[in-house]
Formats: structure tokens, sequence, C-alpha cells
């Protein structure tokens, strides 16, 4: 039987739940007449998403009525989720009034998405972008999005789309061509200081600047042409595509002249000083750029002190170390190299006692910078620093203590931001999450003794089962190739062979080591409801894991986790990887305090994040947690457990082993479908954790 | 002994030694990019082990095969991996006809007949396969082969030379300083752009101008070592995406199969590699 339509008082009662009308006060008679009067699967599309955007704000929802309906007609249904969608990443971002904003105004949202449908964004490109200007030679550059499209010679600002062009290759090729037209301006190096000096001093500095700017606009055209044809291919297609104008006779000259490989920033500059008044306005080209001297300039200082200074310190570091051992220290010889005498443009050479001496990258780096500012390396720059010449601390930026953020106004500076699940819209909320580190204060209390003291028996056994699991050498028996021989298989096999039956290959031994090569992180519940005995159980669990670990010798780190609502994720450090296990981390093991809340799924995604900068084969995350995730905005229910699900797979499909420990009385039935994704278990009595844990990491790594 | 366990044990013998021995009958094509040939026969006249540093596929292999030809020497190469013990270095007994047999390892053997050893990536190998070549590697030059209480003296002729990849900075896998200060070391590093076009065309037969171009690609993989790639291009791929372009592969494409993928699986660093080499081809 097909599903009849709904008739308005049954569209009425809907309507009336989802905008929960008994304390909105909303009116539904119209939109439930109106929702009436449509076909059955329309009705259900309009419902369904009522219901999914009402869940985020229910003002939102009512206005999606209103606007949606007249689109059905004839709007792809794709677009209409879009743009519902876009409107609750909105309210995230910026509140009701702006969400508001956009449901009222579909049709500019149209407009724009269909450019972002044929056009190229940064957002979607950055990534592959960064990359490409790292592949390009030169200094590292950094990629910024903006309003305006220039280069302070240290990052690229770029546009958020361009969409003129019809399709999203070509829109793509475009982006790409600003990005290699800003890559030119600094590998090619168009600010020489000469030109910054003829700004100051020219009566009419921004005419000349104008005019330079198109005169480097042909010279780097050229050398993008020479250094990279294919692009330059494509460039020219899109000035076609665009209707670039030609410019008169003049300009083709000058675009000849300033063509020739030879040609630099000064001879653009020289001939816009010459022709200052004799040139015809430039022709119009789409890839023009800006140039912003006064940027550049600013940056550009900075950036000279910043890098003599640390070419000097890195000098005086290389000396140091090659000279360690030595009685007598010597001196480095060090000279620029033009670019001319070599072909890997490492523009500086280094000597020790008149052996050459490979520059570390670092120096290379720092070298090649600042010869594109200077056009050289000046002499004292090659200078070795002194002791005392520099207070090393001016290059260390402050660091920023976490609870500070709280004390002035809220800002997400310093925070990681993660996504987060909403299982009702079926999409992740973007940067929902601000994540923080902290560390715990030590407590130096009897905590770790007692505890040691109380299950020293049962130490003493974990540490020789865990000992017995370490890496080494075993001797394997029949195998079909090794360095020693089976003599029993031996035996067997000539037996064997007597009879006339079928030989053994299995007739050698040979050692074969055991590689474990597992790396772990234990991340541990630190809300508000593991207070008293669940905090203390989770504290001795981690003493025993500890002492069992350390006999074992895999690699481990150990993060508590807690939260006040999703501007307040806090992960608190107890033990990182590179941290060895010390009187200074028990007293943080001993200084674990219940806190806040439980979310779970930030704390998942970022001691995944960690997890996947280490090295090794396997990597496990057990979490330990008393149950249900729990936060002040909506963290409840089925939220924060579909999150945590998420998270879980999130992992899962990283390559991580996810792990859950609960401790729960009641072994409660959302359970399996939270954990599903990872293996799990409940423990009922919190007594036998300390127990467990160390038994569990056992059986799930032999 | 059973004729059948006698054949398996003979298969086993070519199994557990990975090493290749061969004289070099012509002339293998070598580009010298310093003053590598020199040293390493002056180290060779005075009896002195080689160490040859330096990245994947720049040529260590192909300098190894043209010493031992221009030196006359047969050549004995073993790959060294972390199964890779002392006794499949040296040597071991095995059963034959109800007797015990002693079987040389390919390091012995090239004691004995005074071949040039190159054992490849020497770091891979456990810990204790490095002591063994402690002594041939000082001014002892001898082989000790416990298991036989023998002692082999090495001829004039015989060469120690082991290949190392500093590049690898883990910790596990450094060369111990006992062992790096017993060799005279190489440094080998992909070569200047115009010699390496040089090599590409000469081992290819792709035109120079291609040649050159494939090199201004590698440099830019080159520069992405460290943000975001492990290495760069070596002369091997391009040596692989050259030969590819002369059976008639488009650039890009060829670049793409030879180099890019062999490089990384990163899906935005793979796509900012091919926008790299369609904007330079
Ligand atoms: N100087 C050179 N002269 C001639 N060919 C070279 C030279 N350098 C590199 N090649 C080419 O590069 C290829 C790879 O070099 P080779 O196999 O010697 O590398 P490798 O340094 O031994 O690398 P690996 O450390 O990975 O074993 C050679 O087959 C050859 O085609
Ligand atoms: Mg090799």
């Amino acid at each position: 039987m097909k599903p009849r339509a709904l008739d308005e008082k049954e569209i009425s009662q809907r309507l009336d739940d989802y905008l929960d009308v008994e304390f909105s006060f909303l009116k539904t008679e119209h939109h439930a007449r109106t929702l009436a009067g449509l076909a059955t699967a329309e009705q259900a599309y309009l419902l369904h998403w009522v219901k999914c955007i009402a869940s985020t704000n229910i003002q939102l929802a009512w206005q999606f009525i209103e606007q949606a309906v007249p689109l059905l007609d004839n709007m792809d249904r794709r677009i209409i989720e879009d743009w519902a969608l876009h409107a609750m990443d909105i309210y995230d971002q910026s509140g009701l009034h702006a969400a508001l904003a956009v449901i009222r105004n579909v049709h500019q949202f149209i407009e724009t998405s269909h450019a972002h449908r044929i056009g190229a964004s940064f957002s979607d490109h950055a990534g592959i972008l960064l990359h490409f200007v790292h592949g390009l030679s030169g200094r590292k550059l950094e990629l910024k999005q903006a309003d305006e499209c220039f280069t302070d010679t240290q990052t690229l600002f770029l546009p958020p789309l361009i969409a003129q062009l019809e399709t999203p290759k070509d829109n793509f090729i475009f982006y790409k061509s600003l990005v290699v037209m800003l890559w030119a301006q600094v590998r090619f190096s168009s600010f020489p200081l000469a030109l910054k000096q003829a700004l100051e001093e020219h009566p009419q500095a921004e005419r000349l600047l104008t005019l330079y700017q198109a005169l480097e606009h042909l010279r780097l055209q050229a050398c993008i042409a020479r250094e990279l044809p294919g692009l330059y291919r494509g460039m020219q297609a899109i000035q076609k595509q665009l209707e670039d104008e030609q410019g008169d006779h003049r300009w083709r000259e000058l675009a000849q002249q300033l063509a020739d490989k030879n040609k630099c920033a000064q001879d653009s500059l020289q001939l816009a000083l010459d022709n200052l008044d004799s040139l015809p306005p430039p022709p119009a080209s789409c890839f023009r750029i800006l140039l912003k001297p006064e940027q550049v300039y600013s940056v550009m200082a900075q950036r000279m002190e910043k890098e003599k200074t640390l070419l000097r310190l890195a000098l005086a570091k290389l000396e140091n170390e090659l000279n360690q051992n030595k009685s007598t220290p010597d001196k480095l010889e060090v000279r620029y190299k033009p670019a001319s005498e070599t072909d890997k443009h490492i523009p500086i050479e280094i000597r020790l006692d008149n052996q050459p001496v490979a520059p570390p990258d670092e120096i290379k780096a720092l070298a090649s910078s600042v010869v594109l500012d200077f056009g050289e390396i000046p002499d004292e720059h090659l200078v070795p620093a002194g002791p005392g010449d520099y207070d090393p601390a001016m290059f260390n930026e402050k660091e920023k203590d976490p609870d500070e953020v709280w004390k002035g106004t809220y800002h997400e500076e310093g925070a990681s931001l993660y996504n987060e699940w909403d299982y009702r819209r079926q999409h992740y909320r973007k940067n929902w999450c601000a994540v923080r580190e902290k560390t715990i204060e030590p407590v130096y209390d009897d905590f770790v003794d007692l505890t040691l003291k109380k299950y020293s028996g049962l130490i003493k056994h974990l540490r020789k089962t865990f000992e017995a699991m370490r890496d080494e050498d075993r001797l394997l028996k029949r195998q079909s190739d090794g360095d020693g021989i089976d003599i029993d298989a031996l035996v067997e096999a000539l037996a064997d062979a007597r009879d006339g039956s079928e030989l053994s290959e299995r007739l050698f031994t040979r050692m074969h080591r055991v590689e474990r090569n597992i790396a772990v992180i234990f991340m541990v519940d630190m809300s508000g409801s593991t207070k008293g005995w669940i905090n203390d159980a989770e504290r001795e669990s981690l003493i025993l894991l500890c002492e069992a670990l350390e006999s074992l010798g895999d690699r481990y780190a150990i993060y508590g986790f807690s939260g006040m609502a999703r501007k307040r994720c806090e992960i608190y450090r107890i033990k990182e990887f590179s941290e060895n296990y010390n009187d200074e981390i028990k007293a943080r093991i001993s200084g674990i305090e219940a806190k806040d809340y439980t979310r779970m799924g930030f704390a998942i995604r970022h001691l995944t994040k960690i997890l996947n900068e280490v090295d090794a084969r396997t990597r496990i995350l057990i979490t330990l947690s008393d149950g249900k995730p729990d936060d002040y905005d909506n963290y409840r229910g089925d939220y924060g457990i579909e999150d945590t699900r998420r998270a879980l797979i999130e992992a899962r499909r990283e390559g991580i082993h996810p792990y859950c420990i609960t401790i729960d009385e009641q072994a409660r039935d959302y359970l399996p479908h939270m954990y599903g994704p990872a293996a799990f278990t409940v423990i009922d009595q919190v007594d036998r954790l300390p127990l467990k844990v160390s038994d569990i990491y056992r059986r799930l790594t032999v | 002994m059973p004729q059948l366990i006698t054949q398996h044990f003979k298969t086993m013998i070519t199994k557990t030694q990975t090493s290749e021995e061969y004289f070099i009958e012509s002339e293998p094509f070598y580009q010298p990019v310093a003053d590598e040939i020199e040293i390493f026969q002056a180290a060779w006249n005075q009896n002195l082990p080689v160490l040859l540093k330096g990245p994947t596929g720049c040529g260590k292999t192909r300098f190894m095969e043209y010493m031992a030809w221009r030196l006359k020497r047969p050549l004995i190469t073993v790959s060294c991996h972390d199964d890779l013990t002392a006794s499949d270095l040296v040597g071991r007994y095995l059963i034959s006809g109800g007797e015990t047999v002693w079987v040389d390892g390919p390091l012995a053997r090239a004691v004995r007949i005074g071949a040039i050893c190159y054992l490849d990536e020497i770091v891979e190998a456990r810990k204790d396969t490095m002591v063994v070549i402690h002594p041939l590697a000082d001014n002892r030059r001898v082989l000790p082969i416990e298991k036989r209480g023998e002692q082999l003296s090495a001829s004039a002729d015989f060469c120690l030379a082991v290949s190392y990849n500093p590049g690898y900075q883990s910790v596990l896998k450094d060369l111990k300083q006992s062992t790096r200060q017993r060799f005279v070391a190489l440094e080998f590093d992909y070569p200047d752009a115009p010699l390496e076009a040089g090599i590409i065309a000469t081992e290819t037969g792709i035109d120079a101008a291609l040649a050159e171009q494939l090199v201004k690609f590698a440099h830019m993989t080159r520069n992405l070592k460290g943000s975001g790639l492990e290495e760069g291009a070596s002369t091997r791929l391009l040596v692989h995406a050259a030969r590819l372009m002369h059976d008639g592969i488009a650039p890009i494409s060829a670049c793409h199969s030879a180099i890019a993928q062999a490089l990384t699986d990163d899906h935005d660093m793979l796509t900012a590699i091919d926008e790299l080499s369609s904007s330079l081809f």
C-alpha cells in the first residue's frame, strides 16, 4: 500500500510537535494548510527537513517552510539540502540572525552555490596549492585567504573563490596561475630596495607604481613562460577566453624587451622612470596583480633582521658541533657563492680546516631566503654568532597559558578545532569543539606508595607476565629454513623416509626476533561523575599499568579528558610518549581529579591525531570511562552516543584499534551500539578495575 | 641420507644466500660526479674498506659495478635486511649424504676468492651481524669462522664496501661509531642538474631538452622533501620516467606513474605533484 498524503490536521500535529508550539507559540495553521496541498513525497521531504532543522533551531525551521514550498517545483533537491545545511552551519558559527538571513535570501544562496559548483575555492584547493608552491623553488611561502590578491613576500593572499570561467577545471587553472604569479614576484625579486627608495623620493610615486606594476607583469610572464611552459600555455588560453587586451605597439615592444632572461626588476624600474609621461595606459590583463610595497617592505625589514640573526646562530651551532671532541677548535670559513657558479642553487659555501662542509638544510634555506631579499649574502651575515650576541629568548614566541584564554574575552586562539557529528542532521558540525591541552598539576602524596604496597603481589605477577611478552629472540623450531638443524625433526624425517612416507620440509631452527612495535594511548575519563571510587580506581589502574608496561617496553602515553560545553574541551597530559615514567609522572597520576562533563568525541579525535603521528606498526587507543557521554550543551542522550560512535569509526578508519573499557554497574543497553566500532568490556565492580585493565591490555596485544 | 633430503638442502643453500656474484664483462655506464673513482681506487690499493653514503637511487650500486669492472674483480652484493644473521654472511653447516658439510656464506666466499663484497643498506642488518665485519674492516683483515675454529685472512684483492642512507634518521638505524670509523667514506648525492640530465639522456636515449625538463621536475619534488614528502625523486625514478617517455608515453603521464605514485600515496600531494609536472611540460 502506498503511503497516503497527510491531511491538514495530521500535518498540524507534526509541526506542533517539531516546532514545540506549546512553548514557542509559533503559528502553524497556515503552513499546515500549504503542506496539505502537496503530494505525498513532497510532504515527507519537507517534514523531514523541518524536523532536522528544528533540532538546531525552531525559528529557523519555521522560516524554512515558508521559503521552501515555492522552491519544490523547479529546484534540484540537492540544492535545497545544501541551503538548509548551510543555514545550520551559519547558525553554529554566527547565530540565529545570520542564519535567518540565509534562509530568507535563498536566491543569493543559489547564485553563490552555482559559483561554488563551477568555481575554484580557497578552502577546496589550499592543501594542494600549498604543496604546489613548496615544490616550486624558493622561500617556503604560506597561503592565506583574503579579500585582495597580493603577497608580502612571506604569505600569498588569495581570493576565497574564482568563478570567472565556465568550468571548474578552467577556474582551477586560473587560481593556480594567480598563485604562480604571486610566487614569481618573490622568486624573481619584484621588490628590490631600489624600488622602495624610488617610491619614497619620486613626486609621482603612485603613477610610477602603476607603471612599474604593468612592466613587472610583462617581465614575470616571460619568466613563467621560460620556467613553467605548461602552465603558461594554460594562462594564455584563459587570457584569450577573458579577452585580455593586446596593448598598442609600444607595450608589445616593451614586452619583448623584458622577455630577455637577463632582465631584472631594476630594468622594469628604469623603464618606468624613463617612460613615466610618454606611455599610454597599460593593457588590462586578468592576471595583473597589485603590488603592495608598504606591506612588503615592512615584512622584509623584519625578516632581514631576523634571518641575519638566525643564520649567524645556525653557523655558530654548526661550528660548535664540528669542533666537538677537538682539542683546538677551528674557525668556520663561510663564503657567499653566486648562483651562476653552481646548479644546485646553494648560495653558501662552508669550510672548516680547509675541508668543505655540507651546509645543513636549515642553513641552506636561510641562505636562499637572504639572497632573495638582498640579492646576495652580505658579509656580516656570514660570521657565526659569538656567545652572548643574541638572546635566544627573543625568538621564542611567548607561550600562552591555556587558562588565560578564559580571563579575557573568549577567542579560539591556540585551540585545535574538531568537527562533531550531529546525527539529526546526518552531518558534521564544522570546527565545533575547541580543544586545548593542559598539564596536570603533580600531587606528591602517599597515593602511589600506598597503591604499590596494596597491590605488591599483583604487580610482581604482572611484571613477570609482561616481561615474558617482551621483544626477544626466540628459537623457532621446525622451520623451512634457518641457521641450525632441528635434530628432533631430522630424526623423524629420516624415520619417515625409511617408511617411504612423505618428507617434512621443516627441518631447521631459526632465531627469530619478535618485534612488538606497539604504541598505545590510554584516554582517561576525568568527568565529574568519576569523583570518588571511580577516580581512585582509575588512578590505581594507571599505576599498575605503568608498572607492567615498563617491564614490557611498549610505547605508551596517558591523557585525561573532560569538558564544559564545546568551547572548553580539555585534554590533560599525564604522560606523553616522549616522557619516561618517573616520580613526576607518578605525581601527575596522583593528581588526576574529577573535573566537569563527559564529552568523548573530541578526545577520541584529538588522541587519534596524536597517535597517528607515532611511527608504530600497531596503534591502540584505550578509553577508560564511566559510561554515558554527557555535557552541558546538548551532548546528552543520542547526540553524545552517536558522536562518540562516529569518532570511534573515524579512528578505526585511520588504522587505529580503539578499545573501550567502561565502568558501569548496570551494563546499559546503548553500549554495544556506541562502542560497536570498537571492542569493549564492561566492568561492573569498580574495585575490579585495577586488576582488569592490565589483563585486558595483555590479552589485547599477545 | 635419502636423495630427497640432499636435494632439499641444496635448494636451501641458494635460498638463504641472497647474494649475487659475477664478473662484470663489459664496461657499465657510470658518470663520475666528483673524485669518487680516484678515492675508491686509492682505498683499494691501500686495503681500506669503503662506506658509500647517500640517498636511494643515486648511483651507488652502479658505481660498485663500475669499480668492479675497472678493478677486474668479481662483485658479490648482499642486500641486507632485518633477518640477515651472521651465519647468512659467514656460512653454515648443512647435512648432505648423512654427513655435515660446511658451506661458505657470501662474505667468506668473497674473502677466499678476493672479490669485492658490497653490503647494501648495512643498517638494515641485525646488530650482531655488524660485529662479524669488524675484524675484516680494520688492519687485521681477517674473518673468524667460529663454528669451524678457522680464521680466513683476506688477500690484497679483497675489498669490503658497505652502503648506508643517513636520510632515514631513526636512532635505532644509525650506524655505530665503532663501525663507521673503520671506513673511508664516500658521499653520494644526486648529481648537479646538467650531469644528471646527461646521465638520463645517455641511459635512456631521450633527447637532451626533455632530460633537462625531467631534472627540473625532480628538483621540484626534492624541494618538497620534509614538507610532505619523505624523499624527492631519485635519479633512478627519473630513469624510469625517461624510459616510459622513450617508449612513447606523454611526459605528464610518465611522471605520474613512474615518479609521483612512487613517492607518495597522499591524495593532495599526488595532485600537487601532478600539477607541478603539468606546469612544467
Ligand atoms: N653517476 C651515474 N652514472 C650512471 N648512471 C647513474 C648514475 N647515477 C645514477 N644512475 C642511474 O640511476 C639508477 C639507480 O642507481 P643505483 O641503482 O646505483 O642506485 P643506488 O644508489 O644503489 O640506490 P639504492 O640505495 O636504492 O640501492 C642506475 O640504474 C642508473 O641508471
Ligand atoms: Mg643499490
